[in-house]
């Protein structure tokens, strides 16, 4: 009933909500099933890597000889590994460090990136020029080049891996908020505003920024999925989480000398980076259809 | 067109400055005294100080970034501190091996990936169009190394049909292609559907079929040669995944290219082999950017009436 409010003479007016936009969205996004499935599998990851370490009855690192490379069952229900230690335990407490280094780098890359775009798009000139140059600059390494130079030289670590991903990520945020920000601020209303004397910062953080939000949140969505495969690219090669860490690229990297006989070892770690990086890559796609208008629901 | 060409190779000047200095800076990143860890955490500190002389370190960096364009400028990429040869001989031989890799990488990719696109576009919200995007989603959702590890698995060791590692033989060539290039068919052909959907939408190919054009030839000619267009775009990007993931590939099937070089120079802390291989890689895929501009400039002549 928060639709209807009561006037002064008791007669019952409709208030118009503001949010329509976003409640439209949240429709279009609820009959999307793909959207849902991804939204529901990052749900339930969310909760498995805050809950899960609390479930697990084995140790993620302690080596333990006599239980070397065992084969799935009831006891080590996804085998071991070369180290003996319980496969499935080290996934779910590997999945913490694969979000966190999925979100975090986005946050990186989303915290540089989105104000380059802004002031390039806004501002444009001089100040667009330099920007874009830069962006050039960081896009001329080809995929996950600069990623690799940059933790080289700073170091293997969990820190330093969303560093690397961070600026590789800075150049995607900056091009698309550059130009949906170029786009809005031709449009009338912005036109209007300014006329009213409203500020530049106004303009930006008032009229601006609530319009370039949702390409946004679809670009850190499809990002996190990106980010989360170069993480674990990158712990593979030894340039990322060090062992004993149960950061799953780590894994695979172990677990590829000790394939052999049994699969399990760098089977289950790989399956747990798809279904994570498909999980983000499948709400990303529902998102994307749900924020653009042209799509019908 | 000509002046089109000379106009966007300008271009690509400031951007070639611009990652030759931040390559140069790669040195100055690492943390600590660079000098100190290529020569070992142990060495004395003669040995570190002729090392510090070696790469220039006592000098300013503007000074140190001149002398580093000067010698770039007639082709010296400096000296490997593992090997003592120059870079280039180091990185050269090895080349024609990545690049080959992500060449045919790519023509797998382009081939899988119109052709999952354009049946799928074709038979769209079907059964196949389904199955085909969903082994899409699953092609760009798999970290490479990973399916390359899986297919050794399978094909190398447990069927023992192709050899598990190395380069040269078309044996030893299919696997690292099939890895390399899964992840790009997945894009180029999630891209092709959309962009067929688009236009077989179009009013001029109702036009073609309602003056009786055979389907084939509505699809073929008047479709995809203007579905082709936006996948164009996608294909430089593409070609950056790949000669990067050449690192990976390289690595998980024990390739000698430029990828794997790159990872052993890492290790071994040799930075100046890493920062060549790091240049050329960029300078390859600067280049590739340039050619994928001209033939979308070719193809979409649009754009000229803009």
């Amino acid at each position: 009933m928060s639709d209807l409010a009561h006037s002064s003479n008791g007669t019952e007016v409709q208030v118009i909500k503001g949010t329509s936009n976003w409640s439209v969205i949240y429709k279009r996004l609820k009959q999307n099933k793909t959207a849902l499935i991804g939204g529901y599998l990052i749900l339930f990851f969310l909760i498995i890597s805050i809950a899960g370490p609390f479930f697990t009855v084995h140790d993620p690192t302690k080596v333990n000889y006599s239980t070397r490379l065992l084969a799935p069952s009831a006891d080590f229900w996804l085998g071991t590994d070369h180290n003996g230690r319980d496969i499935f335990t080290r996934l779910i407490h590997g999945m913490s460090i694969t979000l966190y280094i999925g979100f975090l780098s986005v946050l990186v890359g989303m915290v540089c990136g989105v104000p380059m775009g802004i002031i390039s798009g806004y501002y444009g000139k001089t100040l667009d020029s330099i920007i874009m140059r830069i962006v050039d600059v960081l896009m001329a390494f080809p995929g996950i080049l600069l990623a690799i130079a940059l933790v080289s030289v700073l170091g293997g670590s969990i820190t330093n891996v969303i560093i690397a991903v961070g600026v590789f990520s800075i150049p995607g945020f900056a091009r698309i908020v550059r130009g949906t920000t170029l786009a809005v601020s031709k449009l009338e209303y912005i036109e209007a505003v300014r006329a009213l004397g409203a500020t530049d910062r106004r303009i930006i953080f008032l009229h601006i920024l609530p319009n370039i939000v949702s390409p946004i949140i679809v670009q850190a969505t499809i990002r996190i999925a990106i980010a989360i495969l170069i993480a674990s690219g990158l712990s593979f090669l030894g340039l990322g989480a060090q062992p004993p860490t149960p950061e799953w690229g780590a894994m695979l990297s172990q677990g590829r000398s000790y394939m052999f006989d049994p699969p399990h070892v760098a089977l289950f770690p790989g399956l747990a980076i798809v279904s994570v990086v498909l999980a983000f890559n499948l709400f990303g796609d529902g998102l994307r259809d749900a924020f653009d208008p042209r799509t019908k629901a | 067109m000509l002046q089109f060409i000379v106009r966007r190779f300008i271009q690509t000047i400031p951007v070639v400055l611009g990652v030759t200095i931040l390559v140069f800076s790669l040195m100055h990143l690492i943390p600590g005294d660079p000098a100190q860890i290529m020569a070992g955490e142990a060495a004395p500190e003669a040995t570190v100080e002729a090392m510090r002389e070696r790469l220039g370190l006592n000098d300013p960096i503007p000074v140190q970034y001149g002398r580093y364009m000067g010698k770039l400028l007639q082709g010296d990429l400096g000296q490997s501190v593992r090997s003592s040869r120059p870079v280039l001989a180091e990185i050269q031989p090895r080349i024609m091996t990545t690049m080959r890799l992500a060449i045919y990488s790519m023509l797998l990719s382009m081939i899988m990936g119109l052709t999952a696109g354009v049946v799928s576009a074709v038979r769209r919200y079907g059964l196949l169009d389904a199955t085909l995007m969903l082994a899409a989603l699953f092609g760009f959702s798999m970290p490479n190394f990973w399916l390359g590890l899986m297919l050794i698995k399978l094909i190398s060791i447990d069927m023992a049909l192709l050899p598990p590692s190395g380069w040269g033989t078309w044996q030893q060539g299919i696997l690292p292609i099939i890895t390399l290039g899964t992840g790009g068919a997945a894009i180029i052909a999630r891209m092709t559907r959309s962009s067929m959907l688009d236009v077989i939408t179009q009013d001029y190919i109702r036009t073609a079929r309602a003056k009786g054009l055979k389907e084939r030839v509505v699809i073929y000619k008047h479709g995809l040669k203007n579905a082709l267009i936006p996948v164009v775009t996608v294909i430089g990007i593409e070609m950056g995944m790949l000669l990067s993931g050449t690192v990976l590939v390289e690595t998980v099937f024990a390739v000698n290219g430029m990828g794997r070089l790159a990872i052993d120079a890492i290790r071994a802390r040799d930075f100046p082999l890493v920062q060549g291989i790091v240049l050329i890689f960029a300078l390859i895929f600067v280049f590739v950017n340039l050619l994928v501009d001209i033939s979308y400039r070719y193809l979409n002549k649009r754009i000229e009436l803009n």
